[in-house]
């Protein structure tokens, strides 16, 4: 049997959880959130993406209740969240400072929710325990916050929250303070408790990558507007627009004059007196118009001579290369002065490198390999 | 480390003179046989013994501790409440204010302080009494817990309160729960203020007493126009003694505890 996909956003017969409608915030003459609309879905990994100040932790705190919405309405299980106090949704929230109360136990910040549903003495502790075994916190479950460490406080939040079972979890910058290696483990961690819950999560980073691994949907947000929505390959591979494209992770944008050449295929005019790069798009662009090339630089091909029948291919000059030891990053000047990176896996050793600095040669890609775009 | 120079040593010694010489001449006295304080006549504890007969000094003493203890507790009440208005709630009209006229009495001369409130008192037909002493000391000493308490609340991490809030909590369980446990320290050494400052007020205490209670400071300045006894000189190193160990104690008990919470953090950090 083929696995099914997750993807209610594309099933019309799928009711939204949560849905923001025309939502507009503004702090005095500061506008946040700009009339935003976005429907997210049940068991839903969502990913709030962006840099700091984009509006993607104040949409958050909306959903859990600390800020409410200047316009517009937002829209929890369908019901109207508008004059419902934060201790009355069902909805919890991991804090970026991980917020654990200081004078309190492990154990009982894990219970501090459940007591508050004043829940049966022997169901809150198996609970408690059940939330201790979930993120492997048993051994600490005496010790005060300051005597874990960070990683182990991070866990507690995260069981903190999810203890009173909520419909929404919403996570605020939630790795932020870890570092690389433990934030890559936690991810994984954070995947297998989320698929173990059925928990709809909403996570807010300004780290791509992390947006990537986690997430089913990735919002793309910049200045309170959501630019685009999409899984993290559709995302990566096919940007909407060169502020999402240069967002997540590293591209080169060519800037050129557009002309149709077929159904879906363009020719892009980068420079004059050198033959036009050809890409395939369904966007329709106007003869004449401003368009850009946005290609990844894995996706370029470094060659000594001119490749035979490729679709683009362009000759410069390496001014610089970055050795990242799986790969090289090799940042080569085209004519016009457009310096453009392009990746090769480092199969060989060091010493034995084929092109050096200074060195002439030849950037080619394919028609597909690179998406063009009109903003 | 710096070096130990004779400049140093100097400075230490006179310091510590300037502060400490005159309370030390004071506890010397008190254990002076004569009956002239400024004659020594040899070591005697009499003067001890006496003052616990002294029923006018203990009549006092225990009016003293009863107005510190009760006003320094509302002062705590009121002065967390108005930090806690001030420092969390955002911009309201007469915020500006409001906060200026919570400290204008850390300014105001005890003289117009006291004397506002006798006038007060006297036009609202209050008998002067223990009462008054209590109201008044309570008015001035919950400003000092307000600035104490609201530097606290101020590196105090508002999403501490928020988390409570969403795990359940109401606002008012929210700040019995979590913020004043935390604040407590802070809260704590609001009260010792007041406490203290209530003990110490000579002026506003004048002021406000009748002739049916009476402070110790009142007490003491009264017997010393007549004449400076060691009765006095003993009653005063007792208190010196009583705060000294007091202050101690605390900073002892402080220190003790923050060199716990850094072992404790350095072996969580050891741990990960």
């Amino acid at each position: 049997m083929a696995q099914t996909v997750f993807a209610p956003w594309e099933d019309p017969n799928e009711k939204p959880l949560i849905q923001f409608k025309n939502v507009t915030k503004r702090f005095g003459d500061f506008t946040a959130i700009d009339n935003l609309s976005q429907d997210i879905y049940t068991r839903e990994f969502f990913a709030l993406l962006g840099p700091s100040g984009c509006g993607k932790t104040t949409m958050m705190r909306m959903l859990a209740g600390f800020e409410n919405p200047t316009e517009g309405q937002i829209l929890i299980a369908g019901q109207d969240m508008a004059h419902v106090p934060p201790n009355e949704r069902a909805v919890n929230m991991m804090f970026q400072s991980y917020a654990l109360f200081p004078h309190l136990s492990v154990w009982e910040n894990i219970a501090f929710g459940l007591k508050r549903m004043k829940m049966p003495t022997d169901q809150l502790t198996n609970r408690v325990e059940e939330m201790l075994r979930l993120t492997r916190l048993t051994k600490f479950a005496k010790r005060k916050p300051h005597q874990i460490s960070g990683g182990q406080r991070q866990r507690v939040a995260l069981a903190r929250s999810l203890a009173r079972a909520p419909k929404l979890l919403l996570l605020d910058e939630p790795l932020g303070a870890l570092d690389k290696k433990l934030r890559e483990e936690t991810q994984f961690e954070l995947m297998d408790i989320q698929e173990k819950t059925g928990t709809t999560f909403v996570i807010v980073t300004h780290d791509q990558e992390e947006a990537m691994t986690v997430a089913s949907r990735v919002a793309v947000m910049d200045e309170g507007r959501i630019m685009q929505v999409a899984t993290p390959a559709k995302i990566y591979e096919e940007p909407n627009s060169v502020y999402v494209a240069d967002f997540i992770g590293d591209v080169n944008i060519i800037q050129g004059k557009a002309q149709k050449t077929s159904a879906d295929g363009y020719d892009i005019h980068w420079a004059d007196g050198h033959e036009p790069f050809h890409a395939k798009t369904s966007l329709g662009l106007a003869d004449g118009q401003t368009g850009f090339i946005a290609i990844r630089p894995e996706k370029i091909t470094v060659s000594a001579d001119k490749p035979e029948g490729a679709m683009n291919a362009v000759k410069g000059q390496i001014v610089d290369i970055a050795y990242l030891g799986n790969m090289s990053t090799y940042h080569v000047k085209i004519p016009g002065g457009l310096v453009i990176k392009a990746q090769a896996a480092n199969t060989r050793r060091l010493s034995r490198r084929a092109f050096t600095w200074e060195d002439e040669v030849w950037l080619s890609w394919t028609l597909t390999a690179g998406s063009v775009l009109s903003e | 480390m710096r070096r130990f120079t004779w400049f140093n040593a100097t400075a230490l010694t006179l310091g510590f003179a300037f502060l400490y010489l005159p309370m030390l001449i004071l506890v010397i006295y008190s254990f002076n046989a004569s009956k002239l304080v400024t004659v020594w006549a040899g070591f005697s504890t009499k003067w001890y013994g006496e003052l616990i007969n002294n029923d006018a000094f203990l009549d006092a003493a225990w009016v003293t501790v009863q107005v510190g203890v009760v006003s320094s507790t509302f002062a705590t009440v009121l002065g967390t409440m108005a930090a806690y208005v001030l420092v969390r709630v955002g911009r309201f009209p007469g915020r500006t204010l409001f906060s200026g006229m919570i400290y204008a009495p850390l300014v105001m001369p005890e003289v117009i302080t006291g004397l506002s409130l006798l006038l007060l008192f006297i036009g609202i037909g209050l008998d002067r009494g223990i009462f008054t002493i209590i109201l008044a000391h309570t008015t001035f000493s919950m400003c000092y817990v307000s600035v104490v308490v609201s530097s606290r609340l101020v590196s105090f991490d508002k999403s501490l309160e928020e988390a409570a809030l969403d795990l359940g909590c109401s606002p008012f369980t929210a700040f019995r729960l979590v913020t004043l446990p935390i604040i407590a320290p802070a809260v704590i050494s609001g009260w010792l203020l007041a406490f203290t400052l209530s003990l110490d007020d000579l002026v506003i205490a004048s002021f406000t007493a009748g002739p049916s209670a009476t402070t110790l400071p009142i007490k003491i300045f009264s017997a010393v126009r007549l004449g400076v006894s060691p009765e006095i000189n003993a009653l005063s190193t007792i208190m010196i003694g009583i705060v000294a160990v007091g202050v101690i104690t605390a900073s002892i008990v402080s220190k003790r505890a923050a060199v716990k919470q850094q072992q404790d953090e350095q072996a969580a950090a050891r741990a990960t």
